[in-house]
């Protein structure tokens, strides 16, 4: 009997709000997060790192290091696999310096030693040769004529002819006659827009605990979001065959998409290979700064026209974006995101990836689109306000439908932008009155949201209860919405289901636990597996009655004949059937495996207040609404959890997060006090309403909702900040200095 | 250069250890006696996640040496519970859902419990200045403070 | 035969047209007829891309079946964090 267990509504234990299975171990201290392991023998490592944003490695003398009390080993880059090509290699140069050291703080050599303190000691005494190259970090001066050449060649097919070797890659767009379309207009606004580089800063510093023998036998402990993928890299960069290394995810505190991307693990293990011994390798937060991943900055062309009723009849954007000295800047996330939430007939988007001499960039939640929304929401803000009208209304008179075509091409299938904004219009907050001084802004937002190869594997104690092992590290509270998804499926209660987080070793392959995927895909993933184990435990109950299987049927945690036909049998309930499976047939267990498609896209509406002292140009958050679709809310509370925190990092990206890079190409604020992400003190209260518009694509409507979050609040906040300035805000984020500035510069006329 | 002998009191018990004069407390707490609940984030005193109290004083660890605890009395989130009693505060984190993926947690909870011994009644500014020296990246501080604010009331209605 | 809609970005490599026709009923099938027919592509293939089928995202699965009525739309691939 094929069990579909999909539905949209009368849920008896999705949608309600348990306490989280692992909540215990965090609040006492006792969850084991990258840092916290130890293994006999072990070793301590750090990593020597250069201090010149561009030059070229002459030497490097380990020998005064290895002579002192303590150390073990040294690694370089000969250390590491030779021959690698594509990703891999840009990886590996990523992970350790090549010939060239490509931007502040990039690893050039590794040492383990007995102790932290030693290593660290020892890292001073390796010496390096470096012949300084000119460097550049802008991305727009990283494109012009003049600018120093990370790497040649590096460019892909898609970049046109006479670009600067820099840019890399290339994005183009769209539908229509943009040109016809601004012709129709009544108001054609065009703007420029810059955001600077942010970080995903996560509390946790990147951490791992390593072993490998020269059997190529090994064993690592690390804090990631996608522990398949840390062995995968780990075996191709040092030489190994994937399946001898075995890879056990930590608790992990915080990603966001700064742990998709591997930076330490192979220097662990390579180490630990020289040594043969345990290595623990732990960022320091400056490390974290200068040398993992974080956002691209950018630069923006976007130009709407509008019609006096409010009709937008043309947009167009051009989007500049540095990914680091590594090609790999999401400039066609960026491009097709910008105009998703509107129904266009004329609309084209190009997009820059561009190499500068900065940290590699990885994803942060929704990577690409934030910028997006904050450019083209602008433009919408300042139409709307020159033309008069109301910003929620003339978004959804443009707004994208099921039906409609898309800017990035498709038709869009069912989806909930319109239910947002008409949530976002009714909404207290959208009529409450301002006081003197304070600004209203709004924004949509949008995420494309990501399937992903999942395995799952669900196994039935003898008392019935169940364990689930899935392979998504537990990045936002994931395992409570497994075991409510699983609880929904076998009927047993939410308290008999323990969900694990296997390791590379105990499970199928599984994708990083990225573009908002854990609910959609382990969930599905989950869904299968209790639907597998169901059909198995009826199976078993139609035996022992004598009955055909596909006259058992599953019900509220018991096996029951489908109809008087059947037979007159009690149910069973789960307990029982578990108790004897050994002598029945074999242990009971449910699997899936496959590549979920058909995840639901997202969107977002964000309502925001603010207020700016003029005079000292400090800005003040007074009140914050998200509303987002999430499909179905699995656990309600974990879902407002998504919205606030998703907001909370935009608040922080708008008005004060941004890499400074001085003259001389290096890091100037690599650390949390110049580096400011927004504190308990910075915040309101933020109000949070789920919209669910069910996705097609997932058994119980599931949309990913971790990462639109954060496409919004860039916009809405810059809009609520021009409006109480009275000054339009381009460039992020909006410090005091640059709102002083601007309103400077208004008042000079 | 040789180690120091300190002898100090953590969550109410003697503890005697060697550590290097350089060593800060929180290298002492995680790397020499195993309590690994206080976490590292920056170590300049910014994140707060090391956070414990000394002599009742709410202290980043990471700013202090390890030869510094000698004859004091350390409290660390390990001593918050008093065996299967979870303190209040605990409690509530879990049933406010005021953590997500934890690390910033057990500073939070060692701040907010010295915050409520002094001040039984705070205000929202009052938590949400307090906790400003707590960094936490996933939540944007709302369920926490909220937590804070429910055990504090909850709290004075048992006392 | 499906029609197989490109982004603007890739006319120059299928002489100015906006989407083209292959024959294909899985999402693997077009991919590969997409590679034969049209060479050029080849490399744009290479880097890596994702197939909308019908509103579906698909990202990376090559088993998807596709009708010949589908809407089919390439993009390149798409990345999360």
């Amino acid at each position: 009997m094929a069990l579909d267990s999909s539905k949209t509504t009368g849920f008896k234990y999705v949608g309600t709000r348990p306490d989280r299975p692992d909540g215990l171990d965090k609040v006492t201290g006792r969850a084991r997060f990258g840092a916290d392991a130890t293994a006999p023998g072990m070793l301590f490592a750090a990593i020597k790192r250069s201090p010149h944003a561009h030059a070229r490695i002459l030497r490097i003398d380990a020998t005064k290091a290895l002579a002192m009390e303590g150390v073990k080993a040294v690694v370089t880059r000969a250390d590491f696999a030779e021959g690698l090509t594509g990703e891999n290699w840009n990886i590996l140069e990523n992970v350790m310096a090549g010939d060239t050291a490509l931007y502040d703080g990039h690893a050039v050599a590794a040492v383990a030693a007995t102790t932290a303190l030693a290593a660290r000691d020892a890292i001073k005494a390796i010496e390096v040769d470096y012949e300084i190259l000119p460097h550049v970090t802008d991305v727009d001066k990283a494109m012009a004529p003049d600018a120093p050449v990370i790497r040649a060649g590096a460019a892909d097919a898609s970049v046109p002819e006479g670009l600067h070797p820099n840019v890399v890659r290339y994005h183009e767009s769209g539908h229509g006659d943009v040109e016809a379309g601004f012709a129709e207009a009544d108001l054609v606004i065009e703007d420029h827009f810059v955001t600077e580089a942010t970080h995903q800063g996560y509390i946790e510093p990147h951490a791992c605990l390593g072993t490998l023998g020269t059997d190529g036998k090994g064993e690592l402990w690390c804090c990631t979001q996608g522990h398949w993928n840390v062995q995968k890299v780990c075996a191709a960069l040092l030489g190994l065959e994937t399946s001898q290394l075995r890879v056990t995810a930590s608790e992990i505190g915080g990603g966001f998409g700064g742990k998709t991307a591997v930076f330490i693990e192979p220097v662990a293990l390579a180490l630990s290979r020289k040594a043969n011994r345990p290595v623990k390798l732990v960022m320091t937060r400056a490390e974290v700064f200068k040398a993992t991943g974080p956002t691209s900055s950018t630069s923006m062309d976007v130009k709407i026209g509008m019609k006096k009723d409010g009709t937008i009849t043309a947009a167009q954007g051009t989007f500049r974006l540095q990914g680091g000295a590594f090609p790999g800047a999401p400039c066609e996330m960026t491009a097709m995101c910008a105009f998703a939430p509107y129904d266009l007939k004329h609309v084209k988007q190009v997009g820059y990836d561009v190499m500068a001499n900065r940290p590699k960039q990885a994803a942060y939640r929704a990577p690409g689109s934030p910028m997006a929304a904050f450019a083209v929401e602008s433009v919408i803000d300042e139409l709307c306000k020159k033309l008069d009208l109301d910003p929620i209304d003339t978004r959804l008179k443009n707004a994208s439908r099921e039906g409609t075509r898309a800017s990035f091409g498709p038709t869009w299938p069912r989806i909930g932008l319109v239910e947002t904004l008409e949530a976002a219009k009714a909404h207290p907050h959208y009529s409450a009155p301002l006081e003197p001084g304070q600004g209203r802004g709004i924004s949509c937002g949008f995420w494309f949201n990501h399937g992903g190869e999942t395995s799952v594997s669900l196994a039935l104690s003898e008392d019935g209860t169940a364990q689930i092992a899935v392979g998504t590290p537990d990045i936002g509270g994931s395992r409570a919405s497994m075991a409510l998804m699983a609880s929904e499926v076998l009927g047993i209660p939410y308290e008999d289901i323990r969900v694990i987080i296997a390791d590379t070793a105990s499970l199928g392959y599984n994708e990083i636990s990225h573009g908002s995927r854990v609910t959609y895909a382990s969930g599905l993933a989950t869904i299968k597996a209790a639907e597998d184990a169901v059909q198995k435990l009826c199976a078993r109950a139609a035996a022992k009655w004598g009955i055909p299987e596909d006259a058992v049927y599953w019900e509220d945690g018991f096996a029951k004949p489908s109809g008087p036909n059947a037979g007159d049998f009690a149910p069973l309930p789960i307990a029982e059937i578990t108790a004897t499976m050994g002598a029945t047939g074999g242990p009971i267990s449910g699997h899936f495996e496959a590549t979920p498609e058909g995840a639901g896209v997202s969107f977002a509406t964000h309502i925001v207040d603010a207020e700016v002292d003029r005079e000292t140009g400090s800005t003040k958050v007074v009140r914050y609404t998200v509303v987002q679709d999430a499909g179905k809310a699995v656990h309600p509370t974990y879902v407002e959890g998504q919205f606030q925190g998703g907001a909370a990092q935009g608040i922080g990206w708008a008005l004060n997060e941004e890499y400074i890079y001085g003259e001389d190409g290096r890091l100037q604020n690599a650390g949390f006090l110049d580096y400011r992400i927004p504190v308990a003190s910075d915040l309101p209260m933020i109000d949070t309403v789920i919209v669910e518009v069910p996705n097609p694509g997932h058994p119980f409507g599931v949309r990913g909702v971790g990462e639109t979050s954060i496409c919004p609040p860039l916009a809405a906040i810059a809009n609520a900040v021009s409006a109480a300035a009275g000054v339009r805000m381009r460039q992020l984020p909006m410090r005091p200095s640059r709102i002083l500035e601007a309103l400077d510069s208004a008042a000079d006329g | 250069m040789s180690k120091l002998h300190v002898t100090t009191k953590i969550n109410g018990d003697e503890v005697e250890f060697l550590c290097d004069p350089r060593e800060t407390l929180l290298d002492v707490l995680r790397d020499r006696l195993g309590l690994t609940g206080a976490k590292e984030g920056c170590g300049t005193g910014d994140c707060g996640a090391c956070s414990v109290t000394v002599d009742g004083r709410l202290v980043c660890s990471c700013l202090m040496l390890g030869a510094e605890a000698e004859g004091k009395e350390i409290a660390t989130v390990e001593g918050i519970a008093e065996g299967e009693a979870l303190h209040p505060l605990q409690k509530k984190f879990i049933e406010y859902a005021a953590l997500q993926c934890g690390i910033c947690t057990p500073g939070i909870l060692v701040a907010a419990k010295n915050l409520l011994e002094k001040n039984p009644d705070p205000t929202e500014e009052q938590v949400r200045y307090w906790l400003a020296g707590n960094l936490c990246r996933c939540t944007g501080y709302d369920k926490i403070i909220r937590a804070v604010m429910d055990t504090a009331a909850e709290m004075r209605e048992a006392s | 035969m499906v029609d197989v809609a490109l982004w603007s970005g890739l006319r120059p490599l299928i002489g100015g047209r906006d989407s083209v026709a292959v024959e294909g009923s899985t999402v693997g099938e077009i991919l590969t007829a997409l590679r034969r027919d049209y060479p050029a592509l080849g490399p744009t293939l290479d880097a890596g891309v994702s197939v909308v089928v019908d509103g579906r995202v698909i990202a990376s699965s090559l088993t998807e079946p596709v009708r010949p009525d589908s809407e089919v739309v390439l993009m390149m691939r798409l990345k999360g964090g």
